[in-house]
């Protein structure tokens, strides 16, 4: 490449595709921790993640949005936030409880099914066309040396990196987050140390509720949202395994890789390969290091 | 209850205990031959999709039933079977050719992929067929000239030995030879299951490490296992394109691929009697619900205007099995018929579930 090739304006462009690029990978990101999350405490994989993000972001949209409750911005996704922790609860204490102590892949099988309820759910209540979510900071955006950005995208980083950092505190430091750990590391012995397991599950889902709609409140404040966003799941997917599945910096490491790769290649690479983007770095990933980048799985000495 | 005397070690492993198993099977593809002599078009058609359902589900079955592994992404396969196929014959290829060659391209591709994918377990592996299933999806997209893109492509009519199997002009034909097709695949998996292979298969279900300890290569055995199930998947998928006639990529959507897995779990995991068992549930439950809606519009209520309900019911038939059912509908079979076989002396307790702790797998 000719350095002179690149004017100011070509540099500035490239910047502000990766500050969208990482913002809208902040988003796949807490999809993503919603995951490990999961997977971190109950050794499952919620496959209706997505759609509880999709979930959230219609409950978040029912509390502020003037034509349905009109709560101020704030309080009214707090209490989504607090409604989505409650129907995350509620999953887990009526359903995935049932199959407790069975294969895995029946969870796997299970959490499909769900997803598509809530769509259905969604789809009922909101209706399948496009709803716009009332945001404070819509349309707003800053100029810092010539590039412009948003500052949705801006909230968006900020929110995504404190999340983070409370949830890996929460689970490095609390006494329910250590025995969420140590119940996925080996139920039985969790048991046998007092751990009330199945109640410790419930509460990681309901968490996992919350965390999903605040990213969902995030998704809906960078464009118009319908019951079918929940297929965004697939590329947080993506995101969870490239980071390594358990890892909470990794699961957000992931997202913000498939959020810059994507637009860039959306730029540089013919048509029809920035879909398939996440989707081969997941690949590479996982035929390189099966067990992601920030890998989980260790040997243990006999 | 009746006891099979057995006179030598070789009846333990033969395919039907008994000559009366033999007798039921001869009769029921007796009467699935002579079902275009006894029921019209809609339901021959309907039969047809059942028997090309049941043959991608015996596909799938072989992965998740036999060796324990979960795709999503088996539509993919479905895609590469129909697409080789239809392509071939256009380019001339008699169908006799072109159908083997489909179920071999797709079968091939799979255990290409098979080779990386077997290393990871078990949720790696369903989140990686499902990233196969998206790029299949776009590859198919960016392959117009032999794809034919977002226009889709048209699965020339069958011929064989001057024979036409058309499925609109000649039905019952092309019903025959979806049966045959069906027969056939059925029969060499029912022995491919009772030969070391599919134990070995089967022993890698069950536990991987004792499977290894026996001297079982398990990579080998899952890429087999694998490449087998895209292959009969393909095969199915090359069905599917002739029934549908024109298509495009959005006929095999990831909603293929859960209904596949549907059909499996629903029909009765590790069963081949399962994936028909399925299959009829499948083709059979939207017709049930359009049924109820008719019904229901007569009675004022109108469930034709709720979009995406049949989705949702399917959704909902699904997690009532997962929960209540486990074992499908083909172990209900089996319960009852224990039941009645036993009849004082069955127990609640003889289907009992084994629960297990979890451990984590993340240290091994």
């Amino acid at each position: 490449m000719r350095a002179e090739a690149i004017s100011p304006r070509r540099g500035h462009d490239v910047i502000q595709l990766l500050i969208g690029g990482i913002a809208s990978g902040c988003i796949y990101g807490l999809v993503a921790l919603g995951f490990v999350l999961i997977y971190k405490a109950t050794e499952g994989v919620n496959f209706a993640q997505g759609d509880m993000m999709m979930l959230g972001a219609f409950i978040a949209l029912g509390c502020v949005n003037s034509g349905y409750l009109g709560l101020a911005f704030l309080p009214g996704v707090l209490l989504a936030a607090a409604v989505m922790g409650g129907i995350g609860y509620g999953i887990d204490r009526l359903v995935v409880r049932r199959i407790f102590g069975q294969p895995q892949f029946a969870l796997v099988i299970l959490t499909i099914a769900l997803g598509f309820v809530l769509r259905f759910v969604a789809g009922t209540i909101w209706g399948y066309t496009p709803l716009v979510l009332e945001t404070p900071y819509a349309g707003q955006a800053v100029r810092i040396g010539g590039v412009i950005i948003g500052v949705e995208d801006i909230i968006t980083i900020l929110v995504t990196a404190g999340l983070t950092l409370l949830l890996w505190l929460f689970f490095a430091r609390t006494r329910i987050g250590l025995a969420a750990q140590a119940a996925s590391q080996n139920q039985l012995a969790a048991y046998i140390v007092g751990i009330p397991v199945r109640r410790v599950n419930s509460l990681i889902w309901g968490l996992s509720g919350a965390v999903a709609t605040v990213a969902g409140v995030l998704y809906a404040s960078k464009g118009a949202i319908d019951p079918n966003i929940g297929l965004l799941g697939i590329k947080a997917f993506a995101a969870a395994v490239i980071g390594g599945f358990g890892s909470l910096p990794g699961a957000l490491l992931g997202g913000i890789l498939i959020g810059v790769v994507e637009p860039l290649a959306a730029r540089y690479l013919p048509g029809g390969f920035s879909q398939m983007s996440p989707y081969i770095l997941m690949l590479i990933v996982l035929v390189t290091r099966p067990a992601g980048l920030f890998s989980q799985i260790q040997a243990k000495k006999v | 209850m009746r006891v099979t005397f057995k006179t030598s070690y070789d009846r333990d492993i033969d395919l039907h205990e008994s000559w009366r198993q033999r007798g039921w099977i001869a009769l029921l593809l007796a009467i699935m031959a002579a079902l275009p002599f006894l029921v019209g078009e809609y339901y021959l058609a309907e039969a047809t999709n059942t028997l090309i359902w049941a043959l991608a589900g015996m596909g799938l079955m072989v992965l998740v039933g036999h060796t324990g592994q979960v795709s999503l992404g088996h539509a993919a396969f479905l895609a590469i079977g129909a697409y080789t196929d239809a392509a071939l014959m256009n380019a001339g290829v008699p169908f006799l050719v072109s159908f083997p060659l489909a179920g071999l391209a797709a079968g091939l591709f799979g255990a290409l992929v098979a080779i990386p994918a077997v290393r990871m377990s078990g949720i790696y592996l369903a989140i990686a067929t499902l990233a196969l299933f998206v790029i299949v999806e776009e590859l198919v997209i960016i392959l117009e000239p032999v794809t034919g893109g977002i226009g889709g492509i048209q699965a020339p009519s069958i011929m064989i030995f001057g024979m036409e199997f058309d499925r609109y002009l000649a039905l019952d034909r092309f019903y025959w030879l979806c049966l045959a097709v069906v027969a056939l695949v059925t029969w060499g998996y029912a022995n491919l299951l009772r030969s070391p292979t599919g134990r070995s298969f089967l022993a890698v279900r069950d536990s991987e490490i004792s499977a290894r300890a026996l001297g079982v290569n398990v990579t080998r055995t899952r890429a087999l296992a694998f490449g087998l199930s895209s292959g009969v998947t393909g095969l199915a998928g090359a069905l599917m394109g002739h029934y549908i006639g024109f298509f495009n990529y959005e006929l095999f959507s990831i909603f293929i691929s859960i209904n596949l897995l549907l059909v499996v779990t629903i029909g009765g995991l590790g069963f081949i009697q399962g994936a028909f068992f399925g299959a009829i549930l499948i083709t059979a439950v939207p017709q049930i619900i359009s049924i109820l809606r008719d019904t229901g519009s007569n009675w004022g209520v109108d469930l034709g205007t709720i979009p995406g309900l049949d989705t949702a019911i399917f959704a909902v038939i699904l997690i009532g099995f997962i929960i209540y059912e486990p074992a499908g509908l083909y172990g209900r079979w089996l319960k009852i018929r224990a039941w009645f076989e036993l009849f004082p002396l069955a127990r609640r307790d003889m289907f009992r579930r084994q629960k297990t702790y979890l451990k984590t797998e993340r240290m091994r």
